[in-house]
């Protein structure tokens, strides 16, 4: 990847941390860790893979999105927002009681939402139905959801592979965010789905594993997704949950919790600083 | 007199689907390995390239569906009862009722009169279920000539119906001229000491029941109510108010179905005495279709029965 892409990519993460933790500090609530880790993934996805448009939300041959680990909610609002899909200041008012920005994401009422998830599992298999229909009208559209690395316990995820492989889904791509921690402990302590690679491949699936953070990586894998003919493709996305954060950096607590105003300042500086030394402030 | 025709109401699901796919572009049908038993497989005949089997995986077939639905088509998802609203009732309520999306779920098997298969497969759940999920329509259609339609109404519908049909052969009730409209319940018989409200398969045993209370000099009107949600109030509230009683009927659990339904319309209104036939609050078991309708007290019969205790409540 060319350097000036590269940073491009890095500032829009780095604004998209800034901006999904202001949501979070002011709701209270949310899950900081989760949202952090994809943050890379994300920027990627919007700024480079897909075909999008901010003032046509719903364009019919749009590239579609679906963020099954719905909880990361607030990296695919700050996400869409610094997209230009809805104001940015709006990511006060996630969770709160006037807001169209719900906990978890709605399609009913968050301009770019293209699927309501939360309840984890159930994402994948809507991107698998948006992926057949592209296939059934010959259209050339792409789906990208992204599961959670816990969220690949649900049986129903296996459900979906199996199918999106019997249906030769190569307009499909599945990236499990591979932070290693969920609500309980790490993945291995409380039920353990590993290996992954192996699992997708074993589905049928072309499957990569990358560095999730790195967008060298990143970019080679979307690359080689957009070549594979006849299958789907998994990416097995190694990330660090709360990238980003000093303090929230593989510590499973901050997997669903809001940081306090000194803490949250504290976050706001080391990420400021990062954003300042990209821009070359 | 002419001889009754018998259909099972899954037989006209399936007609019902291949006349949607000769003139509807934008119609899938999805199934779950059940396509011979829930009669989709009539429509994979005819329309094969509109026809996608999911496996044996009713959770993914529901969020499929929901995914094909949310790119512009209107999709059928079938499969038995238990498994479209039992196992997949998560998938159901949040891939689809949440989104209000255009899936019609086309539930078969549904009710005791699955017969040999046993308590495993005779789902009498359902209704209760998907009456809790906001958006859902739910209809269960009498016969094969108020299925058709019903199919018909969910495809123009906006948003999630589930519908109920039966695997077991049952009369035709309706004529040719039968109109049938989502959320209209329809008075078959006029009387006036007790109301029969009627769903299903029940809806031919209230009509029986009705001659037999009629011959003792009970007059008991009789109502279809097709449209379990939204619930016709209006004709609740008149027939509580007409009649005073009313004894509901459907091949369900008493709790959470057409019963409960009429009986939360008529408490908040009109408070009348309702008294509940259906399945009672028990699972089913093996046997011929027709004797375990008899044995659970889903017939005429007991119709009657729970009439003339409803008559005298009113006294």
């Amino acid at each position: 990847m060319n350097t000036s892409l590269k940073k491009e990519l890095e500032i829009f993460a780095t604004k998209e941390r800034l901006l999904l933790l202001e949501g979070i500090f002011n709701a209270k609530a949310g899950h900081p860790g989760g949202s952090l880790s994809i943050a890379e993934l994300m920027s990627y996805l919007y700024n480079v893979e897909m075909k999008i448009d901010a003032k046509n939300p719903k364009w019919e041959d749009r590239d579609r999105f679906v963020l099954s680990k719905g909880h990361a909610a607030p990296a695919l609002y700050a996400t869409l927002a610094l997209k230009g899909f809805f104001p940015t200041e709006d990511m006060k008012t996630l969770r709160k009681a006037d807001s169209y920005l719900q906990g978890h994401p709605s399609m009913k009422c968050v301009p770019g939402v293209d699927m309501s998830t939360g309840s984890l599992g159930q994402g994948v298999s809507a991107a698998v139905g948006m992926a057949l229909a592209a296939k059934l009208d010959n259209k050339d559209f792409r789906v990208y959801t992204i599961l959670g690395d816990g969220e690949i316990e649900e049986g129903q995820v296996w459900e979906a592979a199996m199918f999106a492989n019997a249906k030769k889904l190569d307009n499909l791509v599945v990236i499990v965010d591979n932070n290693n921690l969920q609500i309980d402990g790490t993945v291995e302590e409380v039920n353990s789905p590993y290996p992954i690679p192996e699992k997708f491949t074993a589905f049928g699936f072309n499957t990569i594993e990358i560095d999730g953070n790195d967008f060298d990586e990143i970019e080679k894998a979307f690359e080689e997704a957009k070549n594979t003919k006849g299958r789907p493709t998994a990416i097995v996305a190694k990330t660090v949950k709360g990238k980003g954060v000093s303090y929230m950096e593989n510590q499973v607590n901050w997997h669903g919790a809001a940081p306090n105003e000194e803490l949250y300042n504290q976050a706001v500086a080391e990420l400021t600083a990062k954003l300042n030394e990209l821009e070359g402030v | 007199m002419s001889e009754v025709i018998k259909t099972a109401t899954r037989d006209a699901y399936g007609k019902a689907l291949v006349e949607l796919g000769n003139t509807d572009a934008k119609i899938l049908v999805l199934d779950a390995d059940l396509a011979a038993a829930t009669k989709t497989g009539m429509f994979k005949k005819e329309h094969p390239e509109k026809f996608i089997d999911c496996g044996i995986a009713e959770g993914n077939m529901m969020g499929v569906a929901a995914g094909l639905a949310s790119a512009g088509y209107t999709v059928f998802a079938s499969s038995f009862a238990m498994f479209a609203a039992g196992r997949a009732f998560e998938q159901v309520r949040n891939s689809i009722g949440y989104t209000n999306l255009n899936v019609k779920i086309g539930a078969t098997h549904a009710g005791i009169s699955v017969g040999e298969d046993g308590a495993s497969h005779q789902c009498c759940e359902d209704i209760g279920l998907m009456r809790t999920i906001p958006n859902m329509v739910i209809l269960n259609p009498a016969d094969d000539v108020e299925a058709r339609l019903c199919v018909l109404a969910a495809a123009k519908h906006n948003g999630p119906v589930y519908m109920r049909f039966g695997r077991l052969a049952v009369p035709r009730v309706f004529g040719e001229n039968y109109k049938f409209e989502i959320g209209k319940g329809a008075v078959l018989k006029e009387g006036t000491d007790v109301t029969i409200i009627a769903t299903g398969l029940m809806v031919n045993e209230a009509l029986m029941a009705y001659e037999t209370l009629k011959a003792e000099g009970i007059s008991a009107r009789v109502v279809n109510m097709a449209t379990i949600k939204p619930i016709d109030r209006e004709i609740v509230i008149e027939s509580a108010k007409k009649t005073g009683v009313i004894v509901t009927a459907e091949e369900h659990n008493i709790i959470g179905g057409l019963g409960s339904a009429v009986a939360e319309v008529v408490c908040e209104t009109v408070p009348v005495p309702v008294i509940r036939v259906g399945v009672e609050d028990t699972f089913g078991k093996s046997g011929p279709a027709v004797q375990l309708l008899h044995e659970f007290g889903l017939d005429a019969a007991n119709i009657v029965a729970k009439c003339k205790q409803a008559v005298k409540l009113k006294k």
